[in-house]
Formats: C-alpha cells, structure tokens, sequence
C-alpha cells in the first residue's frame, strides 16, 4: 500500500522533471554556468528588454519565470529524487536483504539516463570537480571523525602493508601485464604505450573507501576485517596521488628516469605525512576553538565542518593527499572537541555528518549509473575482460602473498578465511572513475576505452562482488560485529591491562610499543589536554568520563522510556546495592527521633531553595540553548552527587539497626504515580545545586560526615521521589536492614543516620532525641 | 652478559624453557635482566624493583610488584606471598604474558586464557579467599584512578559499585531483596571478560627486546 502510494509520487516529480530538463537546453550539471539571460528576470515579464520601448501593459500578476532558480531547484530535485529512490527500497520486502544498495542506485542512475537520452541531448555526467570538492569530503570526514582509533593503531602495520605495498603491487602487475597484452598481434592496441598502462593501473587498482563503506556497513563484519579494509582503502589514497601524478607527469615527457622514481618516493612520503601534518594542525586548531564555544553552543557544529573542509582544500592546493588530511583532522580533534562540546551538539554533528556522507553516497552512485549511459564509450574486448580478470587476480595474489609476510609479525594472525575477505572486499569505486575523466585526451588517445574498462570494473566488483559478499560471509561463518555495548568492567580492566603491560614492560627494561603508548597519554595529560580542553573536564581521567558517558546515556533512555518505568536492559535492574552491600549482624536498637519544630524547619529550608531554583531554570534566551540542568554544570552536579552518595553509604554502613521500616523500593507505578502527583518531581534535579546553601557549622566536633548530614537530609527526601529519575546507575539507598561494622566513629554516624532515616520515613516511629547538631546555618 | 654458560646454567636453562615456554634467547636476556635488577644475587627482593625509574608512575605499581612475590602465581596451590624470588619465580610470572603460539589448538587457548585471567585474578584476590569482594574491587579502582586526585576517588566507588552490580547482574540475574552476592569468584570473572581476547591483549613481545637498554 504504501508502496503504491510512493510510486505515484515519483512518478509525478519524475514526470515534472523530464520535461523540465528536455525543454531547456542544459549544459553539464553543476558547472556553475552563468546564463546570461538571467539578468532578466526579476519579476519584469518584459518582452525585449531594451529600456527605451516600454509599452504598458496590465501588471502581471503571476508570471512564471523557470531559468530564475534553475540551478538550485535541479539540484535540489535531483537530490529529493536520489532520496526518494533510497527511500522506496527500503519499502520494497526483502530487497535491501539481497541487494546492497549500491547497486540498486547503480540501476537507478542507469534508468535516469537512459530516458534522459531518449528524451533530448541532455548528458549529465560525474564532474570530477563536484566529486572531489562536494561529494567526497563530507563521506571522508564521517570516517575519519567516527574512526575507531584503538582498533586501527593496533592493525597500522598491517593496514599500511596492504594499503602501500599491496596497491602499488596492484599498479605494476596489472600494468605491466596490460602493456604485455597490449603488445599482442592481434588485439591492435599497440599504440598504448606502457606508461599510458601504468596509469591505468594505478587508477584501477585503488581500493574505493565509498564503495567499501556501502558494501560492509550493511554486512556487519567484524571490527579487525573492517578496519582493515577500510583503513586500507583510505590509507592508499596517498599512494593513488603519488602514482597517479607520477604517470602523469611522464606521460607528457615519455620516459622515466631512475632519479625520477626516486623522487617519487619521496614525493609519496611527502604527499602522505604532508596531508597527516595539514590535518593535524586543523584538528588542533579545532579542538582549541572548541574549548571558548560554552557561550554559543549553537555554533560548536559549525566549527567541527569548516575545519575539516578547511584541512581538505588546503591539502589539495599543494597536492598532498586530501582524504589523508580529512583522517588526520577528524581523528585528532575527536576526543578533545567531544570533552568540549555539549551534548546536544555531539548529537548534532554525528547526525549531520552521517547524512551528508549518505547524501553523497547516493548522489555518487546515481550519477556513476548515469554516466555510464552519458559518456562515450569505446569497447575493446580484450582490453576490458583483461582488466577485470587482472583486477581479481591482482589482488587476489597481493592479499595472499602480503599476509604470508604480515603473519609473521602479528599475534593475531589471519586465516584463510580473513585473506578470502579481504581480497573479495576490495572494491572499486568512482574516484577511479574521476581520476580516469580527468584524464587529457591528448595524452591519452584511447581514454574512452579506458573509461569503459573502468566503469565495467566498478559494474562488476559493486553489483558481483558486493552482492554475493553477504551470502559468502554467511557461508564462510566469518564473524560478525559484536553487538553489545562495551561494559564497565571490560572498560576497566581494558585500562588495568594496559597498565600492567605497561608495568611488566618497564620491569623487562623492554621499551616497547605500551611504553611508547604510556608516555604518549601521559604527555596528552600534562600538556595537551590542558591547552585543548576547557575547565574540569580536562583532568577527567577516561575511565571516569567512561562512566559518565554511560551514566548519561542510562539517565536520558529512563527519561525516554517514560521517566520511572522499568530500568534499561544493560543495567541491572534485577540486582541493587543491598544484594552486594555486605550484611552485618545488629548492633544496637535505637530509634531515630527529631523534635517536630526542627522537622519543620528543615522542610522550609528545602521548600525556599527548591523555589529559588526553579525561578533560575525559567530564564534563557533565543541565542543560548535552554538552561538545562543536564548540560551546563552537569559535572558539577555529577561530583555533588557523587560526594553525597559516598557520604551517604559511609553513613549507613555505620548505623544501627532500626525498627522502622524503609520504604519499600519504588514500583514503576508508584515512582509514576509520585511523579504525576508532585509537579516538584523535575525541578528537584537542580536541588542539588543549593545543597551547598544550607551548611553546616564547621567548628562542629563531628566528623565530616555530620556536614553533609543536612545535604543527606534534603536528598533523602527528594531523593525518595525522584531516585527513579536520577539515572540508572543510581544506587537505591540502602535499606535500614543492612549495615556495616565500623569501630570508632559509632556514635557520631549513629545519629546522623537515626535522623536520615525519621526524615525519609513519614511514619509514626519519632521519639524525642535532643539533636545535637547544628544544621542551621 | 653470560659468560657463564658452563653446563649447570645451559641445562637450567632448557629445564626452564621446557617449565615456561621461552626459548633459550629469552632467558639469557631475561635473566641478565633478573641480575641487573638484583644487582647480581641470587634472589629478587621488592625494594630492587623501586629501582626502575619508569615504574615509579604507575599507578597499579604495588600491585603489579606484588604480583611478583605472590605464591600462588609460582605454585599450584601456593599461598602468601614470599619476601624474595629466584630467577625461576621470575620466569614464571613472565610466562604469564607470553603470546599463545601459532597453531594450537582450541583448548589448549582456553587453557591459556584461564591461566592469564587467573593471573589477574589473584591480582584482585588480595586475601586470597576465592572471591573479589566489593572492598577489592574498589581498591582496585581507586589504584587505577589513584593520580586523579579527589576527583577519582569519590568516582571510584561509583564505577567499583556499578561494575560489581554488572557482574551480579550477567552472573546471577535476578536476585531478591535479601539476597547478597558475596563477590566475584573466578567463573563469574571469566565470564565477564568474555569480551576482551585476553590470550592476545595480554602479551609481550619479548623477542624484540632492546638489549642495550638493559646495560644501563
């Protein structure tokens, strides 16, 4: 139904299109042309033009004016149309399943194009400027941004080897077996000198990130596998440039020297820590302006773009590797940017940046197919079935005899089964397709049969390769990415471990690889963080911001899961403090009492504060974001907090056992009932902020624990409220039931205690006691 | 840098090897090691290692140095801990984060990933009653965050106590108000680092030992 309903849509925008294109005259798309005849239009249905002969006529109440707003509505449509496409397979049952959706964008380009060509001259065609400058980036920038840096400095070694080695492998073997094939009587290629095939090799032989992403995001691999490919196809852009310019280069001077290919070592070198340089610098740049932006949170995003795109152009004018810089720009600002920036703008730029890169992704592919009907093609059989037999073959042989070498220097070694994937995971894509149209037609006679070669490559590596890879990686039993959310305690014993190698390491006297990584985060501690991060945040060790994070994420799904109801699955709701909080036997019998009158003053004291703070929360502004007790001084209130959950456990493991019973713990519907009964419920979060006003006399003789007693006090009872809200790891507060022994400090703990407990529990039970206590301030 | 290899130390040494696993390359620089930390005695005490420099900003150093002196790392059903160690003790905790080897098979890295988390285990276990209990686990976490001041420690009974309701919860499951989960015992740890490759994360390449550094 809904089905039915969406064809009929794009049928109509279809339908308004065609005409539309066909009628006017269009020149290659998106060649910033400026029509001259738009100086025209402005609303004035003038018929000539010319000032002089201004003949009245009625004004013109509705006019239509097309070649106004041509360019952006085309593009506009064609983008609404890409999406409407990527929208419809995935009503179709079963068919996202089956066939990636590279491939079905693939057809989707093919069909447009082809009923372009019915329809008029139109030739749309992938402009490699567009490509390089607004379709690559915003792909480039959401894997370098999200790249999940300990899995890949853990497999650098390897990913290099395949990316370095393996590519230019790739390069000479099919070129120099092209150029030997070339050379054979019979196919009359023989004015395709071996230059002209080197380049072609080094063009078809780069692995393409964009088509790597669209095939594995959708089979859920395993993270080594991933990150392997992945890594790979984006580390070998800097050897593509390199190749690339080199062949080039030569091409117009016809031969190749040795210093010429020494240089060009060099030049790679230079091409490859160039762009890591350039990224770097940006990404720092970044993350330092990141550290100024708590006034003008709307704009952080902003910053992270710009940055980016900044790093990309500025390698591209001096030709280093682009892509290489994106990486390096995105994966230094991460950590020190994400310490900065509020939540809401995290949110922001992890869904921006995926959405750009799919806009791309898309765009990319529908033009590919459109260009392959568009663009004039020169088929040589031999020339292209070779391709694409060497194609396999190259890298089949490069991936087996590259992890011969490899295994011998990894813990980890892969199998069969991973080599089998990686090779068959190599998949090309359209920047050869842009690097291959850029080519001078001069130099290169036969580009077009090159670029038939190329597209059949992608035709065959995207629609073979990508769709039988699932069924093989179903076959082949290879493992998939794990699901789950990464725990507490992996986190920690992930950080004891490396401390331990770290340790074991320094005790062999063997400065090895956790050595060099020690001194690297230590030194990221000392200086960088402090220059980079704003505030508190940047002595948060990551364990600690680990947990936070966590804490978070836990406190906005109870929110979202309706505030009170059932914890999320990942935290153990099953399970509470009192289950593992050790059970000591009953000390003494005492009764917790409070004079009425004092009673009554303490719930004054918390009434005015909890007034006081809900007047803050009302003011904010359009320019800033809501005054939300979530964001700003969410650290504060998360050490607060802590402080007081210490304090509060400390006091109850040295209580005494009481006849009063505890609350019972909150029922869903209870914790839902309370909350819909108290409007207070939600503005008790921010309480905790005026803690701080009600103090304690500091001259008290009684240990610490009595200066908070008074913050136990306000909590205890908007706590009993709002403990469902307060976020999962939330420790329900200990049942009166359980304590625990602690000599000396009895009898200071006993009456704080005796006093939190009358306060919490509304029963009947208070006994006169005189409060020693001052919680006055 | 042993000129003694006089026939007792070249039989010591493949027994040794045979014991631990090291090749004969790696003890003879294992054990020029051992000397210079001992200052060339026979035995190990704690106070040679606070000699290296490196180790000093640790933050789990005293665990890890006990490690070292700990029974129950050297001998099946060793308790205690002992005040010095022999080159031997020495090897043995090495052994510990030796890589599993190429080709073996399923079991046997299951026998040595036990035998590592074992190690780490008895870490934890500092009273050595089988089970990590809430106290040991937050020592544990208040050593990892012992150089973040204030900061850490309040935090540290928040994440020890979160992660022990997390294994309580993988391990157990449902439990009753009245219900108390003594601590982790072994199982459960295994369990719960079912996650991380503990036969691979935990090793070092002791082929590739600089053996200049250590003539300092």
């Amino acid at each position: 139904m809904e089905l039915k309903m969406f064809i009929v849509v794009l049928v109509l925008l279809v339908g308004t299109l065609m005409p539309l294109g066909a009628t006017a005259s269009s020149p290659e798309m998106g060649t910033g042309h400026v029509r001259p005849q738009n100086d025209q239009g402005h609303g004035h249905s003038d018929h000539g033009g010319t000032a002089t002969n201004y003949t009245k006529k009625p004004f013109p109440v509705l006019s239509f004016d097309y070649e106004h707003v041509r360019l952006p509505f085309e593009i506009s449509l064609w983008v609404l149309l890409a999406f409407l496409m990527k929208l419809g397979f995935h009503l179709i049952p079963q068919m996202p399943s089956i066939v990636p959706e590279s491939c079905l964008l693939i057809v989707v380009g093919l069909l447009i194009g082809g009923l372009m060509k019915l329809l008029g001259d139109v030739s749309i065609v992938l402009e490699s400027k567009i490509f390089f400058f607004y379709l690559l980036p915003p792909i480039i920038l959401d894997a370098g941004y999200f790249l999940p840096i300990r899995a890949f400095t853990e497999n650098l070694g390897t990913i290099l080897m395949f990316a370095v080695v393996g590519t230019l492998w790739n390069t000479f073997f099919i070129g120099g077996f092209l150029y030997g094939v070339c050379q054979l009587e019979g196919v009359h290629l023989a004015q395709v000198d071996l230059l002209s095939c080197l380049l072609f090799g080094s063009i078809v032989s780069a692995v393409d990130p964009v088509a790597v992403l669209a095939v594995f995001e959708e089979i859920h691999i395993n993270e080594l596998l991933h990150i392997l490919v992945f890594g790979e196809s984006l580390l070998n852009d800097a050897v593509t440039v390199v190749l690339y310019h080199l062949f080039e280069e030569f091409s117009s001077v016809g031969t190749i020297t040795v210093i010429d290919a020494l240089l060009g070592i060099v030049c790679f070198l230079v091409v490859s820590l160039g762009g890591i340089v350039v990224g770097a610098i940006y990404g720092i740049l970044a993350a330092f302006t990141s550290r100024f932006t708590s006034h003008t949170r709307v704009i952080e995003p902003l910053f992270v773009f710009v940055y980016s795109y900044m790093a990309y152009l500025s390698a591209e004018v001096f030709h280093l590797s682009g892509i290489m810089a994106l990486i390096a720009c995105g994966a230094v600002m991460r950590p020190y940017v994400e310490a900065n920036i509020s939540h809401k703008s995290h949110t922001t730029i992890k869904y921006f940046l995926k959405m750009w890169s799919s806009v791309s992704d898309t765009l990319i592919f529908i033009f590919l197919g459109m260009s392959t009907v568009a663009g004039d093609h020169e088929w040589n059989w031999t020339f292209v079935i070779m391709t694409v037999i060497l194609c396999l073959v190259a890298r089949v042989l490069g991936v087996i005899g590259l992890t011969f070498i490899i295994n011998k220097f990894r813990i980890v070694n892969l199998t069969t089964k991973d080599q089998f994937i990686i090779a068959y995971g190599g998949l090309r894509g359209a920047i050869a397709f842009s690097l291959c149209y850029l080519l001078d037609p001069v130099l290169f006679p036969r580009k077009n049969m090159f670029l038939t070669a190329i597209i059949t490559v992608i035709f065959f590596t995207v629609f073979v390769q990508g769709m039988t890879i699932r069924p093989l990686v179903d076959l082949l039993a290879v493992k998939k990415k794990q699901e789950t959310k990464r725990s507490i305690n992996e986190e920690i014993h992930t950080q004891f471990l490396d401390h331990l190698l770290t340790g074991i390491e320094d005790v062999c006297g063997h400065y090895g690889h956790h050595h060099w990584k020690d001194k690297l985060n230590r030194f990221n501690k000392k200086y960088v963080k402090k220059c980079l991060i704003a505030g508190e945040r940047s002595k948060e060790p990551q364990l600690i911001a680990f947990y936070h994070k966590m804490e978070m994420k836990q406190a906005i799904e109870l929110v979202e899961s309706g505030g009170g109801a059932k914890l999320p699955s990942a935290l153990p709701s099953t399970v509470s403090m009192q289950n593992i909080q050790p059970k000591k036997p009953p000390h003494e019998r005492a009764l917790p009492q409070l004079t009425k009158s004092r009673e009554e003053e303490i719930r004054k004291i918390l009434r005015t504060n909890l007034q006081r703070t809900r007047q803050r929360l009302r003011s904010y502004n359009r320019h800033t974001l809501v005054a939300d007790p979530y964001e700003d001084g969410w650290n504060e209130i998360l050490i607060k907090r802590k402080k007081m959950m210490e304090l509060e456990k400390k006091i109850s493991q040295m209580n005494n056992y009481l006849t009063v019973p505890a609350p019972p713990p909150d029922s869903p519907t209870i914790a839902r009932a309370r909350l819909s009964s108290d409007p207070q419920a939600w503005g008790i979060k921010p309480v905790k902020e005026s803690i701080p006003t009600i103090k304690v006399d500091l001259a008290s003789p009684q240990s610490p624990e009595s200066l908070t007693m008074v913050d136990e006090l306000s909590k205890k009872s908007s706590t009993q409220k709002d403990n469902e809200e307060e976020g999962g790891l939330m420790m329900k507060p200990p049942p009166p039931a359980e304590r625990k022994d602690k000599t000396g400090e009895e009898d200071d703990g006993k009456e704080p205690q005796r006093l939190m407990r009358c306060l919490s529990d509304p029963g009947p039970s208070a006994e006169e006691e005189e409060e020693d206590e001052p919680f006055l301030p | 840098m042993g000129s003694f290899q006089s026939l007792p130390d070249d039989h010591q040494y493949r027994t040794l090897s045979k014991k631990t696993g090291f090749s004969l390359e790696q003890i003879t620089i294992l054990h020029n090691r051992f000397r210079q930390l001992s200052h060339n005695e026979e035995s190990l005490r704690k106070d040679d290692f606070k000699t290296i420099q490196d180790l000093e900003s640790n933050p789990i150093r005293f665990q890890i140095i006990e490690a070292f002196f700990d029974k129950r790392n050297f001998q099946k059903n060793g308790v205690g801990s002992v005040e010095e160690i022999g080159f031997e003790e020495f090897l043995t905790v090495m052994s510990y984060f030796r890589a599993p080897g190429l080709h073996i098979t399923e079991e046997k890295r299951e026998e040595i990933r036990r035998a590592k988390l074992r190690f780490l285990f008895n870490m934890h276990d500092t009273d050595n009653d089988g089970t990590i209990t809430l106290e040991e686990y937050r020592h544990v976490v208040e050593e990892l965050l012992s150089r973040s001041g204030a900061l850490g420690r309040e935090t540290a009974k928040g994440i020890a106590d979160a992660a022990m309701l997390e294994v309580a919860s993988i391990s157990v499951g449902p439990m009753a108000p009245d219900e108390f989960y003594e601590g982790i015992t072994f199982e459960h740890f295994v369990k719960i680092l079912k996650g991380i490759e503990i036969e691979t994360r935990m090793h070092i390449r002791f082929l590739n030992m600089d053996t200049t550094v250590m003539c300092k």
